[in-house]
């Protein structure tokens, strides 16, 4: 939350109450005002640029850092303890020196929080500071001026390479297409360029542009976080109305690229941008462990009452024992003698001064360092870190680590998290024909066992987030690039390694998958229909467009947004990039790789610039050209290390170009399934050539082009689920509309069945058979359609689509309404299938979370068929489970069938009590559910049914769901059956989900940053969830865990003391410890070894962790910290502070000694008592153990030592001067210390001995296990998990190296739990080779 | 090797980082600290008798002389404003061994009552004379007198200094010998020659105190505290400096005098000894007692009997857990440890 000065809320409000009261923003250039009065400026109202996210200045810091300070009620408490000791009747110490403890803790958090801020100033400074180009009129060009000099309303000129300074609406650019390119890594992490474009008809009236002559009024949405929407439009003095959308808008904070220059004027500045709206501070979340903590708190409390009851009690009566006030050691004033009941009240204060530490404050300081030191050790585990990529874990979430650890329920995604993401055309349906593409199934094959070849030809696929993924109701999010890079020979040195799995992976490592086979059937009938063409036209190039397949293929090149970039702009911008930021944790690393081999093997054989062969085509294309070329050549002199080779490449690119052909173009698309199709096309000649706003170019197989008109393009949206462009063909100017989408989007929009030939109908049955299939075989399935407009229909369609255009309010839904409105009466031109991989190592993680105890449930906006069997190959559903499918269409049926299913699964035992030993159930259950059904079951009255049921079901499959049934169905989850969620995806469609669980973890890298951003944990991939959760989730766990109910016995074991004392004093709340080394005990000497403790410690070592993950179940339980161990606890505190105080009494009792040289032994033994308490709870002793415990022991004594010597009397009237060397010269004071730290321990020693040896807890026989040898180790461990694996399966099948297979991918369901309700069936038959 | 620049964001691989660390793993069970317990037992049973034996050796004789009951040696003198000398009788039947330890004892007695406690000006007790015109608040009520004149030594603990005085005599032939009484060395050094200091003032103690008057309950000023040695006056006086360290518990003795002089430097001769009194000091208004302790020390101090029996049924016990341990792991042995 951005923090607002409250004088500045007030001035916001005086000013700009008219601006506030639209719903619009209206401006106009500043420059007919330039030197003008503020008051006289007309867009005064509006933010300036300059940014301010600091939360103190240098003279508020102070009052305001304290009152921030003081909101936590911790501090609270420790000051109304403080005061309470200024009042002299109560006080238990020197005034003053009780101060001491809050002021430490008020500056440890002043300090850290000054140092923040200091930090964030400077960066707002250095960002205020920047230069950038503002036009004025005084001198008639751009001058150089300070971003935060920027105003609303400024011309802004940017050059290539500059970080834009506010969000400014784009007027002009310096190229021809009005379009320039932005980089928003800084914005969103997303590496692709976004296209950007002048306002749809402005160049053309005002060119040249001159901001001078700017005239038109400006109306747009107020700003709002929104990075993606953004509406207005431009009124002209002639009251014309222009529109504009986002992709008119610059935005603050990106970079601009391949344009030399753009230039607009300011709509949003400073704290109004969108950049800056999306600036929140890391989320604050509570942990359960944090929770139940603070419940324990509060039994402190009440202990902390109940002693101090006990000394006002005992004071009251201890004085009313005397017959007359002793006045001897009782110095009352003269005549002010205070009746017993009084001094009892007062005395119930000063007992609250004296015991205070018995409230763990400190332990909430202390849960923070621990924390802090459990991130840094999460976040540098190497095994989470993704060479790929380069990206390690990012704990985003600072104080919820432990949560990891009590995972019960996972909600994962499906696209992207449990799969690649990386798109592989696999299989196509053509007018009803199956295409199956064998070879390419077998290249595929070929290439993920052999990926170690010496040479290989290596392509280049960067994929990012879909913004269209046809099968997933996703949001307009992100865009893909997919660069299919120059043909190279690149040995295996430069390919990135994966250490671990050598198969599965490194096949999507090194994209080959873009690159298809063409199937030979296919092939041939398009060189058939070539043929054809060529004898009957003369000429390929005109012919006309009836054939099928060159619809298809055309459909599937052009219905897209793919961008054709270079190979060389994307190196740039990789390059660029990765000095920016280098820590977003986009895979760039592999751009390097490739690019610096490119430049290396560019003397043998460059890649050429594929824009040469198009040079006759179009002179726009020659201007970008030569734009690259000097953007390379500026590149290359900053590359030192390529720089020759880069411009050697540049320079040959030209002669060489007709030898690399149209290979090495780049494509960037917006989702990994736009761009595995444009390949597919590729493959078949079909080639996306260029794509500007306004055309599109296709090669085709005999090396002709067709140069089509765009007319529009249908983004997609969820809604319709499908996109359409809408192009004039060249030749023929037809204009012809394309449309690709979901099949359920597709086919209801196809002719009317009734007046389908038959021919039509076969096609559309056909279709739907091999869509079946497809969906079966795991396969995302498109659909693809043509139609071809009449004239009069388009001018017609034009005219409302105009209105849309320009509108502001409801823009989205006219634009929908429009869309909508041409997209009918459809031919279905056939159909593909896309595969999805499943990542590596994700059945193995899924069986690994089942074992421990999680249960994990699928999103996903796929068809059941799809995602079903996905489930299969991940392991998710086992073929012997019982398995219900809920698609209803009413609720009266979907109520039925829940009744009907819990009848069924109460059946069985829970499987999920199991724990660890014996054998699991025979019978799991699992459950399908789909979107529409999900939205019955979710209403109040099915709810409590279909949680009911959910709790017996082992996995959960929730297909076609919205992202907003996503996180209705996590909070559902998390709020019904109270447990810890997690909630895992990887793209904007699971933002929602992934902060409605309690944690929430983004895949980085795939999809773009907003689920990363959202998250509380982003990994790079799916399989590191299993060592986040079973090693570092138990890890922190237990060691939190284990640290917090240590803290509580500590002090009190220590504050009882003092306690204790109280009945040999009256009840008067003197100390026998001197009160600075009262907070030296606690603050130095025995602060350490806790932090450490929950820091450091290892109960079970992470390869046995892995390998046994029913060991993690101990956090779902909430075993580690119990109320019973809070209590037992207690109760050892107790006894030890009796030990520790009673044995010391009894020795000196009667004798001579004074009050510090009695409480001196104590405070020893105390130490003592508590460090040996953890070195017999600590369970792995490494070299930083023992520095931080005998460094304890020892700075106690050095520390007091020479307080006692320097000390003559400088904390008056207690002094503990020469106390300690005194005692040290006793013999008797060791004997005491040996004495009573045996006594104290002993019954904690004996059970912990008797517990090991008697009841030995799983962990116990873990820890046991990591004595072992290796050898001897892994078998105890097979042993051990083939006694508790639910599945004898297992083992054989997670060793197989592909999961999903099309062969034997899809169990076969077991007969024995045939279906004999109606709602419950089974999961799909076989996989039958459709090829035959 | 790795590109740098590849691998920008690779984790450290370092035992450290990778919490990979050589560590030791101790498993409690019965097997592996039946060793312990028997070690722990044997030392422990070790050291207790010693120090039940040397405890055994220190001789102690204490005599309550409050007065409280009738027939009492100090019964008359339970409750007199003035000064009472009273006599107590004793009997040694052989030699208390030197150097003998003469304590005053009180009980009931809550000199670490917390506002008693902090009744005193530690600045005065350094000597600083500025505090010897306004002393500290803590004092009150023992700050002024009722003429608003600065008490020095101000504070109840300082007003309530012990002011019984004894003198020992040993009957020797019907005749009473006094016996030689050392009152050098009782208190702390540090506490003599470094926390309490004396200020001077004209180069007389008494010059100093000028302007200020006595304690109320003291029948002399600090400057005049020990008659017969001028350089025992002021703070720096022993029976002051020991009353002014606080006892710890309510039933304290303190330090009176040592017994190391003369023909009773090795102890006191078997005979009949008679303690003169000067009984001053009131205790029966809060049920007080009083009572003179005389002993001898050892290394462990005085008589102790607690520590030593402690240590040796601590150390049975020890022995009695290796025992039962030993039973224990006999009958539940790890499966693992059968590896």
């Amino acid at each position: 939350m951005t923090w607002t000065n409250p004088l500045a809320l007030l001035r916001r409000t005086l000013l700009g109450r008219k601006e506030r009261e639209s719903t619009e923003r209206t401006l106009v250039s500043n420059l007919p005002y330039e030197g003008l009065k503020k008051k006289e400026q007309p867009n005064r109202h509006f933010k300036g640029n300059s940014i301010k996210t600091t939360k103190y200045t240098f003279w508020s810091f102070l009052p305001l850092n304290l009152i921030g300070q003081f909101r936590r009620v911790a501090n609270i408490y420790f000051v109304g303890l403080a005061v309470l000791n200024f009042v002299p009747v109560v006080n238990a110490f020197q005034p003053e020196v009780a101060l001491i403890p809050i002021c430490i803790i008020l500056a440890l958090t002043a300090v850290k929080d000054g140092w923040e801020d200091f930090r964030r100033y400077q960066t707002d400074r250095k960002l205020n500071n920047t230069p950038c180009l503002v036009f004025s009129r005084r001198e008639m060009r751009y001058v150089e001026k300070r971003w935060k000099d920027v105003r609303v309303g400024d011309f802004v000129k940017v050059l290539s390479n500059e970080v834009i300074p506010a969000d400014i609406l784009l007027l002009h650019t310096s190229d021809p297409n009005g379009v320039c390119h932005m980089e928003t890594a800084n914005l969103d992490g997303e590496t692709n360029l976004k296209q950007r474009k002048v306002v749809p008809g402005y160049s053309a009236m005002n060119s040249p542009f001159d901001p001078v002559k700017f005239n038109c009024t400006v109306t747009c949405e107020k700003p709002d976080k929104n990075l993606n929407t953004f509406n207005g439009y431009l009124e002209t003095t002639d009251n014309r109305k222009l529109g504009f959308g986002i992709d008119s808008l610059l935005l603050r904070g990106c970079t601009i690229r391949n344009t030399d220059e753009s230039s607009g004027i300011v709509v949003y500045a400073g704290h109004e941008t969108k950049s800056m709206l999306n600036n929140n501070a890391p989320r604050y979340k509570r942990s359960k462990l944090e929770r139940k903590l603070n419940a324990d708190v509060v039994f402190c409390v009440i202990m902390l009452f109940a002693m101090c009851l006990v000394g006002a009690l005992g004071h009251t009566i201890w004085l009313e024992t005397f017959p007359s006030a002793p006045h001897i050691f009782i110095p009352e004033g003269k005549n002010e003698h205070i009746s017993s009941v009084l001094a009892g009240v007062y005395m119930f204060f000063t007992m609250i001064i004296l015991l205070q530490v018995i409230i763990p404050i400190s332990l909430y300081v202390s849960i923070e360092l621990v924390k802090m030191g459990q991130i840094f050790f999460i976040s540098q585990d190497i095994d989470l870190y993704d060479s790929e990529t380069d990206t390690q874990v990012q704990c985003r979430a600072l104080n919820i680590t432990e949560d990891l650890g009590q995972i019960e329920y996972v909600f994962s995604d499906k696209t992207g998290t449990l799969t690649e993401n990386k798109m592989v055309f696999r299989r196509c349906t053509i007018m009803g024909t199956e295409y199956s593409h064998d070879e390419n199934a077998i290249r595929l094959a070929v290439l993920s066992e052999t990926e170690s070849e010496e040479e290989v030809t290596l392509y280049q696929q960067r994929n990012l987030p879909p913004l269209f993924s046809m099968d997933e109701d996703d949001e307009v999010s992100s865009v893909v690039s997919v660069c299919n890079g120059a043909r190279t020979s690149v040995d295996n040195h430069h390919r990135p390694k994966v250490p671990t799995s050598p198969q599965s992976d490194l096949a999507f490592s090194s994209p080959l998958e873009t690159e298809v086979t063409p199937d030979k059937n296919l092939q041939q009938e398009i060189q058939d229909a070539n043929r054809q063409m060529v004898e009957s036209h003369g000429r390929t190039c005109e012919f006309y467009p009836n054939e099928p397949y060159l619809d298809f293929f055309l459909t599937l090149a052009i219905c897209n947004t793919v961008v054709v970039s270079t190979a060389t702009a994307q190196r740039q911008r990789g390059r660029g990039r990765r000095k920016s930021t280098p820590s977003t944790g986009a895979p760039e690393g592999l751009f390097g790789k490739v690019f610096s081999s490119l430049s290396i093997k560019g003397k043998q054989k460059s890649p050429a610039n594929p824009f040469s062969l198009d040079d006759e085509g179009s002179e726009d294309i020659a201007t970008i050209t030569s734009d690259m070329g000097v953007a390379e050549i500026n590149h290359s002199k900053q590359e030192k290390v390529n720089g020759s080779s880069v411009r050697n490449r540049s320079a040959s690119g030209h002669r060489q170009s007709s030898r690399a052909g149209p290979d090495e173009v780049c494509y960037e698309a917006e989702s990994p399934d736009e761009a595995a199709l444009v390949h597919a096309a590729k493959a078949y000649g079909f080639i996306l050539k260029e794509r500007t706003p306004n055309h599109v170019s296709v090669g085709l197989p005999d090396g002709g082009e067709l140069k089509f008109e765009v007319l529009d393009v249908l983004t997609f949206d969820s809604t319709r689920k499908r996109m359409s462009v809408l192009v004039r063909h060249p030749y023929t100017k037809e204009i012809i509309l394309y449309t690709k989408g979901a099949d359920s989007a597709i086919m209801d929009l196809l002719e009317p069945p009734s007046r389908l030939k038959s021919e039509r109908k076969r096609v559309k049955a056909n279709t739907l058979t091999h869509l079946e299939m497809y969906a079966r075989d795991g396969l995302r399935t498109l659909c693809f359609a043509k139609k071809v407009l009449t004239e009069q229909a388009y001018v017609d369609w034009l005219k409302i689509r105009r209105e849309a255009l320009s509108a502001i309010k409801n823009k989205d839904e006219l634009m929908l309404r429009s869309a909508v409105k041409i997209e009918t009466e459809l031919t279905l031109l056939g159909a593909t299938g896309i595969e999805d991989r499943l990542q590596e190592g994700v059945p193995d993680t899924i069986q690994a979370l089942r074992v421990a105890g999680m249960k994990v449930w699928v999103l996903t906006g796929d068809k059941p068929e799809t995602a079903v069997n996905i489930a299969y190959s991940c392991k998710l559903l086992d073929k012997r489970d019982l398995l219900f499918t809920l698609t209803l269409p009413n609720k009266a049926a979907l109520k039925s069938s829940l009744d009907g299913a819990l009848a069924e699964a109460r059946k069985y035992p829970q499987s999920m009590d199991c724990y660890v030993g014996s054998v699991t159930s025979d019978v799991t259950i699992g459950l399908v559910i789909d979107g529409p059904t999900l939205n019955l079951a979710l209403e109040e009255d099915l709810k409590a049914r279909f949680v009911e049921l959910c709790k017996h079901c082992r996995s959960v499959l929730c297909c076609r769901v919205t992202p907003l049934q996503k996180s209705e169905v996590v909070k559902l989850v998390r709020d019904k059956l109270k447990v810890m969620t997690l909630s895992i995806g990887d793209g904007a469609n699971d933002v929602n989900m992934i902060q409605a669980a309690d944690v929430g973890i983004g895949i980085s890298g795939q999809e773009g940053m907003q689920a990363v951003m959202a998250s509380d944990f982003a990994i790079a991939r799916f399989k590191h969830l299993k060592k986040l959760l079973l090693v570092h989730g138990h890890w922190c766990y237990t060691r939190l865990a284990n640290m917090v109910i240590y803290f509580f016995y500590k002090n009190v074991a220590y504050v009882n003391l003092l306690f204790w004392y109280q009945f040999f004093c009256g009840f008067s709340g003197t100390s026998m410890i001197d009160y600075w080394l009262l907070i030296f005990f606690n603050l130095f000497f025995t602060s350490t070894p806790p932090i450490m403790y929950g820091i450091m410690d290892r109960d079970v070592s992470a390869f046995t962790l892995l390998n046994l993950p029913q060991l993690y179940r101990i956090g779902q339980h909430s075993e580690g910290y119990r109320r019973s161990d809070f209590w037992l606890a207690i109760l050892d505190s107790f006894y030890q502070s009796l030990v520790c105080f009673f044995i010391p009494y009894w020795t000196y009792h009667g004798s001579d000694i004074d009050i510090f040289t009695f409480g001196t032994p104590m405070n020893t033994v105390s130490l003592f008592t508590i460090i040996l308490h953890l070195a017999i709870e600590i369970q792995s002793w490494t070299v930083v153990h023992w520095v931080i415990m005998v460094g304890s022991v020892l700075s106690y004594f050095i520390v007091t030592l020479a307080y006692s010597a320097v000390c003559v009397s400088c904390n008056p009237p207690s002094d503990p001067y020469w106390i300690l060397q005194q005692q040290m010269a006793d013999p008797v004071f060791y004997l005491v210390c040996i004495l009573t730290t045996v006594v104290a321990l002993l019954p904690r020693y004996t059970v912990h001995v008797l517990k090991g040896t008697l009841a030995p807890s799983i962990h116990l026989h873990a820890r046991q296990l990591d004595r072992l040898n290796p050898s001897e180790r892994e078998s105890w461990i097979r042993e051990w998990q083939d006694m508790s694996v639910p599945y004898p399966d297992t083992m054989s099948s997670r060793s197989r190296p592909r999961p999903i297979n099309p062969v034997d991918g899809a169990p076969q369901p077991d007969i024995a739990y045939a279906p004999e309700n109606p709602f419950r069936t089974r999961s799909n038959s076989s996989i039958c080779d459709t090829s035959t | 090797m790795k590109n740098e620049g590849e691998m920008a964001n690779r984790p450290d691989n370092t035992a450290f980082t990778q919490q990979r660390l050589p560590a030791w793993q101790p498993v409690l069970s019965a097997g592996i600290v039946i060793p312990g317990f028997v070690l722990i037992g044997l030392a422990f049973i070790g050291i207790g008798v010693a120090l039940f034996v040397t405890s055994q050796k220190i001789q102690v004789l204490e005599t309550d002389y409050t007065g409280a009951e009738q027939g009492s040696p100090c019964y008359d003198c339970r409750d007199t404003s003035v000064p009472c000398v009273c006599r107590v009788n004793f009997s040694l039947s052989k030699l208390f061994e030197g150097p003998v330890f003469f304590y005053y004892g009180l009980s009931n007695y809550f000199q670490n009552y917390r506002q008693y406690g902090s009744s005193r000006d530690d600045d005065q007790l350094s000597g600083y004379t500025s505090a010897f015109t306004s002393p500290s608040e803590t004092c009150a009520p023992y700050q002024y007198n009722s003429q608003k004149k600065p008490i020095v030594p101000c504070g109840s603990v300082a007003n309530s200094m012990f002011n019984d005085s004894f003198k020992l005599y040993h009957v020797v032939n019907g005749q009473p010998r006094p016996v030689p009484l050392d009152g050098k060395g009782i208190a702390w050094w540090t506490d003599y020659n470094i926390k309490y200091r004396n200020p001077t003032v004209n180069g007389t103690l008494a010059s100093a105190f000028a302007d200020t008057v006595k304690p109320i309950n003291w029948p002399r000023p600090a400057y005049d505290l020990d008659t017969t040695d001028p350089s025992n006056n002021g703070f720096q006086n022993q029976d002051f400096i020991v009353w002014m360290r606080r006892a710890a518990l309510p039933n304290f003795r303190k330090l009176y005098r040592r017994i190391t002089e003369g023909d009773y430097a090795n102890g006191l001769p078997a005979g009949n000894y008679t303690l003169e009194i000067t009984y001053n000091y009131p205790v029966l208004a809060f049920d007080g007692r009083k009572k003179v302790v005389f002993s001898n020390v050892s290394w462990m101090g005085g008589k102790n009997q607690f520590l030593g029996i402690a240590y040796l049924v601590i150390g049975s016990l020890c022995i009695v857990m290796s025992v039962v341990m030993l039973i224990v792991y006999a009958k539940y042995k790890f499966p693992e440890d059968e590896l």
